[in-house]
């Protein structure tokens, strides 16, 4: 009896939050997505339509838009891995402790600082006028501007983090034996790291893969201020939010099937009891 | 200033048999600390060393400076005749038993031992069949395909030794590879170890910090304090002739004899077992260092009794006598009992 009333006070809260506010409105955005706008007065309506997933189904615009955010996402998250792991290899094996700390606030810096202030600080980066294009405008290089690579670029500048701190944990925890032992047998260096470090760290690439993706998946910020005309899945629920919620709500379950899709493939690997 | 005199190593030899190790002048510095210095050992083809020495003395560093894991600060390392100081691990003709074996967590144990063999790029086929033989050597053919956590520790000891041999390396190196064992466990790897030696036929160099172990195993034992050998020989050289006190001190109980008392005007070692325990009335034997003394102590060790002798020079004395008859030393001499302590000058050890 006492143990009951203990647990409730435990989990009365998170409950409350859970269910009240996490689940009441990811169900009310479902629902909302079956209901009816009024195409005169914008009301919305409730009642039962599949006309809004017909829309979405229909007008091949939010297909390509869906594949390209998709594929922003995927570009973010490999390039995140990319980066992140050599990075962490060297920190975690090849930099001094000084150099080692230096870079572990370098990496997590970017959180510190207002996602806004980011975006601004890549939109001043590779505007028509900015640092990129003048430092590298004598050599004959000219930058990406306002397009869907910047927004790659300023996407994995916002997230890499997630990545990175993941990455370089998992390979610090490597025993270091395991690197001389493999050496001891005779292994070169990218040896090692494809056979013992990739697939060791595994999980922890999956965890923050996570992260990049489904952050990558429903950010609409970036493209708005980096992406030129680059359209995402956000910017069209954005544009529609006022305009006709159940289009918004519907196409909002593209990205969380994506994300739902991505989860139940990497569960299987184990990498969601690391996070 | 070596009590026993080893024979020098022969420089006449063109090229040293494989399986020579020789360290010539080798220091190594982290920072303001010096871990070894300037080194010299030599280490013969087939033979089985043992780096005896307490924590911290430098014998697990110089084992990773031959295996490639550390750069020296200064010197060279010489491997069956070349110079490999400046030559990556990855590179170098000998493998390494770790310490808490280092076997690859993701990979099965026949995946584990045939690692090396699937660096050197051979066939899949001809690397199973090595495998097998490996496994075989180390009575673990049933395991191949567990993992490493599956295994307890005396058989993840035996994968982490064939997954090395299996890559017949000119020098096996062995990191305190039995000191996560248990006592019972270690003596009988201590045996299998010596066994493989023998049929494998290659040198092995042994860290560890166990005296008795260094005795059992080594044809000879280099004893480290504070990053220098002390003294490098035999089992039987190192025990019954320390060169030094903390080399006689380490390596089981001793008697330091005060320069005054020995028969030689130099201050030496004399074993427990080997001083004579008489009673008072014995006449002093000739030749003999010989002091009357006082029993003060009897400790009962099983195999042995040990005596402390309070003699009247001031010199407390440990006497070991062995209990193998009847009746047993134990109750030859009791505590306050009168007693001669006596030993000759070739059982003591000057102590430079």
């Amino acid at each position: 009896m006492n143990r009951r009333a203990q647990l409730s006070a435990l989990l009365a809260l998170p409950m409350l939050w859970l269910i009240g506010i996490y689940i009441f409105s990811l169900v009310m955005l479902l629902v909302t997505a079956f209901w009816v706008t009024d195409p005169f007065t914008s009301k919305v309506k409730p009642g039962f339509t599949l006309r809004n997933f017909e829309q979405i189904i229909a007008n091949p615009a939010y297909a390509t838009t869906s594949l390209r955010t998709l594929g922003i996402a995927l570009a973010v998250t490999v390039l995140s891995i990319l980066i992140s792991v050599p990075l962490g290899i060297f920190m975690a094996k090849v930099a001094s402790p000084k150099l080692r700390a230096i870079l572990a606030v370098a990496i997590t810096l970017p959180l510190w600082a207002g996602y806004l202030v980011k975006i601004l600080a890549m939109r001043i980066t590779f505007t028509e006028e900015g640092f990129f294009n003048s430092m590298l405008g004598p050599l004959g290089i000219s930058g990406p501007g306002f397009s869907i690579v910047t927004v790659v670029l300023t996407l994995t500048y916002l997230w890499l983090p997630y990545m990175a701190v993941p990455v370089y944990t998992a390979i610090r925890q490597l025993p270091p034996n395991l690197f001389d032992a493999s050496s001891d047998l005779g292994a070169g260096a990218g040896f090692t790291i494809r056979t013992v470090v990739l697939p060791l760290i595994r999980p922890a690439i999956i965890a923050g893969s996570i992260f990049t993706f489904s952050l990558s998946l429903g950010d609409y910020i970036a493209a708005k201020f980096v992406g030129g005309s680059t359209q995402m899945i956000g910017s069209i629920i954005a544009s529609n939010i006022n305009l006709n919620p159940p289009i918004a709500a519907a196409f909002s379950l593209v990205p969380i099937a994506f994300v739902v899709i991505y989860l139940v493939s990497v569960q299987r690997t184990g990498a969601l009891e690391r996070m | 200033m070596h009590a026993s005199a080893q024979p020098a190593p022969s420089t006449t030899d063109a090229a040293p048999a494989p399986g020579a190790v020789s360290l010539a002048g080798v220091s190594k510095k982290f920072g303001d600390f010096t871990a070894v210095e300037a080194l010299d050992l030599d280490v013969k083809p087939g033979e089985f060393l043992s780096m005896l020495g307490p924590s911290g003395s430098g014998k697990t560093t110089v084992l990773r400076m031959i295996a490639g894991f550390e750069n020296v600060t200064s010197g060279s390392i010489h491997l069956s005749g070349t110079d490999v100081t400046a030559v990556p691990p990855h590179a170098r003709q000998v493998n390494t038993v770790f310490q808490d074996y280092a076997l690859f967590p993701h990979f099965t144990i026949a995946e584990n031992v045939g690692y090396g063999l699937r660096v050197a790029g051979v066939s899949r086929a001809e690397r199973a069949t090595q495998v097998g033989l490996a496994l075989e050597q180390v009575r673990l053919s049933a395991v191949a395909d567990r993992l490493p956590h599956q295994l307890s520790g005396g058989q993840r000891q035996r994968i982490a030794l064939a997954r090395a041999l299996i890559l017949r390396p000119q020098v096996l190196l062995l990191d305190e590879p039995l000191g996560a064992l248990d006592k019972q466990l270690r003596e009988e790897m201590q045996i299998e170890l010596k066994q493989i030696q023998r049929e494998v036929g290659i040198t092995f160099i042994f860290v560890t910090h166990d005296q008795e172990e260094a005795l059992t195993l080594s044809d000879r034992v280099a004893v480290f304090n504070n990053g220098r050998v002390e003294q490098v020989g035999t089992a039987r050289e190192v025990y019954e002739f320390p060169a030094t006190e903390f080399v006689a001190r380490f390596l089981g109980l001793s008697n330091l004899i005060p320069a005054e008392l020995s028969a030689d005007g130099v201050q030496s070692s004399v074993r427990p077992e080997r001083v004579r325990l008489l009673t008072a009335d014995t006449a002093a034997s000739a030749g003999a260092v010989s002091l009357l003394g006082t029993v003060s102590e009897t400790v009962y060790t099983g195999p042995t009794t040990r005596f402390l002798v309070d003699t009247e020079s001031g010199v407390r004395i440990i006497a070991e006598r062995a209990n193998d008859h009847h009746p047993s030393a134990e109750s030859a001499f009791a505590r306050g009992d009168r007693v001669r302590v006596e030993w000759t000058a070739d059982h003591a050890s000057r102590i430079g």
